[in-house]
């Protein structure tokens, strides 16, 4: 990773404008669904980015994206300022990122053949794929593990997983550097969410893309990213190598999202200690003071409503934005039976 | 003496246009007091329509149910409506997957609280208030004499589940089934419902059927697990013991494909191939067969001709699959071993 991220966003805010009236459209507050988010993305890797509902990291994504216009901050890709590029301008930039969305089933337009879903891009983006477009889309059929035979037929005849497949067809077509997946499996059932996943897997080797891959579920987004970025209420607290986020979290927040998943071994399960947080997200209109995890941190004191903790590294490449950050011994308990060594080491 | 409940050869069927769907066939199962018992499976597996069956929730009009679901004697295949009726709400409960569409919009919590009450309970309105409001203390919603009156769109998804499962339990069913109770919520949420559920489970010593896709839940509150496939159940036992030892190959290949936390990441997931099979033209002879890596180590293609029968291997544990159990015991060995790989203790 020595080359210039392929993606930066700096302090990138984005807000909703909460209004009331009819007619006459008064805004009344906002909903800081992004707030002050600094992310960076190197070419080849996958950052994960996790949360719950209403943490912001979808809208994140797309923001990123440029598909919902940043209230603030700014947005570099290719080390070019795309923050406040018009719709035209940044016409040949998609060519380069694109999107998998998370439901099968409302992402694929249902009077569309697949071969005219997956061709949508070449006509779009005006490209004369070489040895043409049925070809091509043929060739992308294939690679995704669908039956290039069946580029006539109807999304409606393929199965959760199939079309899944066809999405990330059609956002291949181009052969993209960036590709935002946001939930790309949690729609699917569990036999087939592992092949769309090895699927991503292959064609991140295969062309060196780099991925965001937004989720909620974190035993997945630990097996596909080299770094995750952990989201609550808009802001980034916990920013590091999945590997070190999985065995040393620091973040109370981090703590207790690991802490809360279940783990498919009964044995463990009986001995694992929860961190239960009290109580539910705050309102994004009206986020407290401070940290915005105050209100159902477990460590809380004084200093947390006063001031706003800063992502800053506590250790080598480890960011966290906490004024207490969890030490090892707390943390031991939640990851189970600890999964310190290095990974990949199958012995199959 | 018998179980408390106990279903027995359990078939539900809904003839379409395309040909019968054969959603339930031939579950058996029973569960005592105080048990938690999880079934497992895809979409299309038969779970939820299993205990629809179980709760009279079946059109039986559209739908043919044959077999034996015997509630402390009580036969609810063949009880009339209005019996299965005075028994729902009062002697068994359900808790539904999205809070959000199963509660009434147009009333408030405490009115649809009291209506669960009054409908079961011959009591005052309100000494019924009374108790929606002591129920909605137990569930942990904050200031409960404060939202009682609170309609469910002013609630958070995780406070309506509380609610539901306020209704569910306010006249102390001795059964409740939960279908995919945590699905729609995050897991922090996921983690204070099922630990008020277990909570709640030991006070009034219910017996849960917790319907889920999630391995891991299953491994945090039941006993017992009863995975099914294609409408069937494909193995059932102790919650341990299948964990450890599965024995059918759909088991072994859901265990294998989830990534896990608590292990040193493996470079690619291990998945089961192919789709879940359409309910109306199951394969001949086994139907996990199509997907099946383990097929054609059976001799004379049985797996394509015969369907396997449910067959106890161990104590209380059962498997449908023609594989002999050592060959099984030896896959289930190698490949969870696999995973665990020079690793993690």
């Amino acid at each position: 990773m020595t080359d210039e991220p392929i993606l930066r966003a700096t302090g990138l805010q984005k807000y909703f404008p909460v209004t009331k009236g009819a007619i006459l459209k008064r805004t009344i507050g906002q909903v800081k669904a992004v707030d002050a988010v600094d992310l960076d993305v190197y070419p080849g890797e996958t950052v994960g980015l996790v949360g719950e509902s209403g943490s912001g990291k979808s809208t994140a994504g797309r923001t990123m994206l440029r598909l919902l216009d940043p209230t603030g901050g700014k947005i570099e890709f290719q080390g070019q300022d795309i923050t406040h590029l018009t719709r035209r301008e940044l016409v040949p930039l998609r060519r380069q990122m694109q999107m998998i969305f998370q439901d099968p089933y409302s992402s694929l337009n249902p009077r569309h053949t697949v071969g005219g879903i997956i061709s949508q891009p070449f006509q779009i983006q005006k490209v004369d794929p070489p040895g043409g477009q049925k070809k091509a889309v043929q060739d992308l059929m294939a690679r995704v593990g669908l039956n290039p035979e069946h580029f006539n037929r109807y999304p409606n005849e393929f199965s959760g997983g199939q079309r899944q497949r066809i999405g990330v067809a059609r956002a291949m077509a181009l052969q993209p550097k960036l590709v935002i997946a946001d939930e790309p499996v949690s729609a699917l059932d569990v036999s087939v969410q592992a092949q769309v996943v090895n699927l991503l897997d292959d064609l991140q080797n295969e062309f060196g893309l780099a991925y965001i891959f937004i989720a909620h579920d974190l035993s997945v987004v630990r097996h596909i990213s080299d770094r995750v970025a952990v989201m609550y209420l808009g802001h980034i607290v916990e920013y590091t190598p999945a590997d070190e986020l999985y065995a040393r979290p620091r973040h109370p927040y981090t703590v207790a999202l690991l802490s809360a998943v279940p783990i498919p071994d009964p044995e463990l399960e009986g001995k694992r200690k929860r961190m239960l947080l009290s109580g539910d997200l705050p309102s994004p209109i009206n986020p407290p003071s401070g940290c915005v995890f105050r209100t159902r941190c477990p460590k809380v004191q004084d200093i947390c409503a006063v001031e706003k903790p800063v992502l800053s590294e506590v250790a080598p490449r480890h960011a966290v934005a906490c004024h207490f950050p969890m030490e090892q011994e707390a943390v031991a308990a939640v990851t189970g039976a600890g999964s310190d060594q290095a990974p990949g080491t199958p012995s199959a | 003496m018998s179980p408390y409940l106990e279903v027995t050869d359990l078939k539900v069927e809904f003839p379409t246009e395309d040909g019968i769907v054969h959603a339930v066939d031939g579950v058996s199962f029973d569960l005592e007091r105080s048990q938690t018992l999880a079934i497992v499976g895809e979409s299309g597996s038969g779970k939820s329509v299993t205990s629809q069956a179980i709760m009279g929730l079946i059109n039986r009009k559209s739908a043919s149910i044959s077999g034996q679901v015997l509630l402390e004697g009580t036969d609810l295949v063949t009880e009339t409506d209005d019996g299965i009726r005075a028994l729902r709400g009062r002697e068994m409960a359900m808790i539904f997957q999205d809070p959000l569409s199963s509660l009434h919009p147009f009333y408030s919590i405490g009115r649809q609280l009291v209506e669960a009450v009054l409908v079961h309970q011959d009591v005052s309105k309100s000494a019924a208030r009374e108790q929606a409001i002591d129920m909605l203390d137990r569930v942990g919603i904050p200031s409960a004499k404060a939202r009682i009156d609170d309609y469910p769109h002013q609630l958070s998804g995780g406070m309506r589940q509380r609610v539901m499962i306020a209704i569910a339990l306010v006249n102390s069913p001795s059964l409740l089934i939960a279908d995919e109770p945590t699905t729609a919520l995050d897991v922090t949420v996921q983690a204070q419902i099922l630990e008020l559920i277990k909570d709640l489970q030991s006070e009034f010593s219910t017996a849960l059927i917790v319907i889920t896709h999630d391995l891991g839940v299953v491994a945090e509150v039941a006993d017992d697990v009863l995975v099914m496939y294609g409408g069937r159940i494909v193995e059932r036992g102790s919650v341990d013991e299948v964990y450890r030892a599965p024995e059918m190959p759909y088991t072994l290949g859901l265990l294998a494909s989830v990534p896990r936390m608590d292990r040193p990441r493996a470079a690619r997931l291990d998945p089961i191939p192919g789709q879940p099979p359409s309910l109306i033209s199951l394969p001949q002879g086994c139907v996990f067969r199509p997907r099946c890596p383990y097929a054609d180590e059976v001799p004379d293609r049985a797996c394509w001709t015969t369907r396997p029968a449910l067959v106890e291997t161990r104590d209380d544990h059962l498997v449908r699959c023609h594989l002999p159990s050592e060959r099984r015991i030896e896959l289930a060995t190698e490949r969870l071993g696999a995973l665990t790989g020079g690793g993690a203790s």
